[in-house]
């Protein structure tokens, strides 16, 4: 068998967009089914299961998504409700919600309309990042089916009125945070907002507000049909369930897969993508969660499983399970370098230490990469990167901080010897050692 | 940060199409009453359709059809990457994916193609057809290298196939967007072992639930009486 997980148990059984991904197909791979059963159950009976299930949000942060829905007050008051959905997949390596808006995105509707009424929302807006022109057609297309099926909107068959809306963004990652999304989708530059007061206090519009991930809804309406247990059978206690992982890099054939939670990071890489390009011994280093967590070198993904704690132990993070690859030929000074231009690019400039401070960090790392760099200037950056950390508004700042942090934890030689060479007139051009080594 | 400014030059003035405008009002109509500021992303990206590219004049038309202060649409148009601020090639917008997923398969290597055919980045090419750009990570890893041209996804690229995907466009006849290597979607190269199982598919799935795991016993009118 390819993996753990079995056909049977899958969720995203349109991943690859091999079938219809219109109300029909949907409605024949089992999504709407049930859904009437789920609404006339009590919200607090919703959030009870969808903790039971052991879900935890699937946008990086991991909080519990059953907990999160019970911060909304419990009786709507002269505000309405609202449910955000963050569809603003910009985190580099991910590229798994994208799967779920143009190949199953019926599951996703399902799902709001269940989340919705589990917090008492009747207004659902969907968050999608502006370059993803082809999933906001097949999202809207659906959204349409849905609405002319009277599965939601006004008077639905679900017995609870619903609108769910989708909004598009001006490419800027920093609107995946969920304070800068709110700001964004008030009409105003992504700049995340201080907390408190919490979305579910004082969100969009100033009224209360859950803003969950694409994944974390999508996979609400099958939970309940299958039961919590079902989910939370998968994975070790805290990090339970399936979850979609996605794989970029040097593997033999990258992909985007639905797995359980913690698999083996060397299984995860060898039963579905081919294994690392040259073999498991070409593999340099491995970046699990999307570009914002740390890396662990090679022995370490060795024995690593794609969990929230396995990786945490490991000094990394499970993210959003989006697992970047870099074999012995990369160049991983450069390829952090190029993460911190990112992170330079996308600071949206209201906190002085990241605005300041990612750019001042990408100018350094250049130089480490040619070796220019002064030996004590690793030290220096390592401090401006931990003065960063936390002293921001939003996550954006340790996000900057992380790559590096991670890289001179595991491969400060390499920087010192690059230094070194560069000094004694040899300096690194990429390719060359290979060259050498032929 | 990235530093935008508006283009030096500027036409006279801007109107919304009629096609343009109906879509407008259908973005404002999305949002509560009052808050039709909320639609001004979504009216700075169909100035952006309708003309190319996101002028002064157009800036100020947004901010009177969203009863907004100029300043405020000005704060948005130069903030998000989006918005084009000069005009762009007219056959083919090309933006490379540069971060890092697809720089480890390549970015690089189509980047230089760029450059050599089109010269610097962020400006229009000599004939005014292309301009081309590096941009930052377009969620599409796991077909890396990739490139958004003209708002859809070229992937799996190589810098040949990618250079005859240019030349498609600069002679008017695109190809459909999507994998160049024929995978299907995001699935493995050559088809994916998963997903076989085919009463996946045959609708068993459908068959009505009579009953939800764990469920407490049914009271009928329960979503009524929450609404109340």
């Amino acid at each position: 068998m390819v993996g753990i997980l079995e056909d049977k148990d899958r969720i995203f059984t349109n991943l690859y967009g091999l079938h219809d991904w219109g109300l029909e197909g949907a409605k024949r791979r089992g999504a709407w089914n049930g859904t009437r059963l789920m609404l006339e159950q009590t919200p607090e009976w919703l959030c009870d299961q969808i903790k039971a299930s052991g879900l935890r949000g699937r946008g990086g942060a991991g909080f519990s998504t059953g907990l999160k829905w019970t911060f909304m007050p419990k009786a709507e008051g002269e505000r309405p409700h609202y449910l955000v959905i963050n569809a603003d997949e910009s985190e580099p390596g991910t590229c798994k919600d994208r799967e779920i808006l143009r190949n199953d995105p019926h599951l996703l509707i399902e799902g709001a309309l269940i989340a919705s009424y589990a917090i008492r929302a009747h207004t659902c807006y969907i968050y999608i990042r502006g370059e993803y022109v082809h999933e906001r057609e097949r999202l809207e297309a659906a959204i349409k089916q849905a609405y002319e099926a009277k599965l939601i909107g006004k008077g639905n068959l679900h017995g609870w009125d619903f609108d769910v809306f989708v909004t598009h963004g001006g490419g800027a990652y920093i609107c995946g945070d969920e304070t800068a999304l709110m700001e964004s989708l008030e009409g105003k530059k992504g700049q995340p907002r201080l907390k408190p007061p919490f979305p579910a206090g004082a969100g969009i519009y100033g009224c209360p507000t859950t803003i969950n991930n694409v994944e974390s809804i999508s996979v609400v309406g099958t939970i309940l049909r299958r039961g919590a247990g079902w989910f939370s059978g998968f994975g070790r206690p805290n990090n339970t369930g399936t979850k979609l992982m996605a794989i970029s890099g040097h593997v033999n054939k990258p992909c985007v897969v639905e797995e359980t939670m913690s698999i083996p990071l060397k299984q995860l890489l060898e039963d579905h993508c081919g294994g690392v390009r040259g073999g498991w011994g070409n593999l340099k280093a491995v970046i699990p969660g999307g570009s914002s967590v740390r890396m662990i070198p090679a022995h370490e993904a060795e024995t690593a499983l794609m969990d929230f704690d396995s990786l945490s132990a490991l000094k990394s993070g499970l993210g959003t399970a989006a697992v970047i690859v870099m074999d012995q030929s990369t160049d991983i000074v450069r390829a952090i370098a190029r993460l911190s231009y990112f992170y330079k690019h996308e600071s949206c400039g209201q906190c002085t230490p990241c605005r300041e401070g990612t750019g001042w960090m990408w100018r350094v790392m250049e130089r480490m990469a040619t070796g220019e760099a002064d030996m004590k200037e690793i030290d220096m950056l390592l401090d401006v990167a931990s003065q960063i950390e936390g002293h921001t508004i939003c996550g954006l700042g340790d996000a900057a901080a992380w790559p590096i942090q991670g890289l001179f934890r595991h491969f400060r030689h390499e920087v010192e010897a690059r230094i070194t060479n560069y000094r004694a007139g040899k300096p690194h051009v990429q390719g060359a050692s290979l060259q050498a080594a032929e | 940060m990235s530093v935008r400014r508006l283009a030096a030059n500027q036409p006279d003035s801007f109107a919304f199409s009629a096609e343009s405008l109906k879509q407008v009002k259908a973005w404002i109509a999305r949002f509560p009453e009052g808050r039709q500021q909320s639609a001004v992303i979504p009216a700075l990206w169909l100035v952006q359709k309708q003309q190319g590219w996101v002028s002064e004049p157009a800036i100020r038309v947004v901010a009177e059809t969203l009863g907004m202060p100029v300043i405020r649409v000005y704060e948005v148009a130069t903030f998000y990457t989006m918005f084009m601020l000069e005009p762009v090639g007219s056959h083919a917008l090309v933006q490379v994916c540069g971060t890092t997923p697809c720089m480890l398969r390549g970015a690089n290597d189509l980047k230089a193609v760029c450059q050599r055919r089109f010269g610097d980045r962020d400006h229009l090419s000599a004939d005014g057809k292309v301009t081309w750009q590096e941009v930052e990570c377009l969620g599409a890893c796991s077909n890396a290298p990739m490139a958004a041209i003209n708002d859809y996804y070229y992937e799996d690229l190589t810098p040949g196939i990618f250079e005859q995907i240019l030349d498609e466009f600069i002679a008017g006849k695109p190809r459909a967007p999507g994998s160049v290597i024929g995978r299907q979607g995001s699935a493995p190269e050559g088809g994916s072992a998963v997903l076989q199982d085919a009463s996946l598919f045959d609708g068993t799935a459908a068959k009505a639930l009579k009953a939800l795991p764990n469920a407490e016993p049914k009271t009928p009118g329960k979503a009524k009486e929450a609404a109340q």
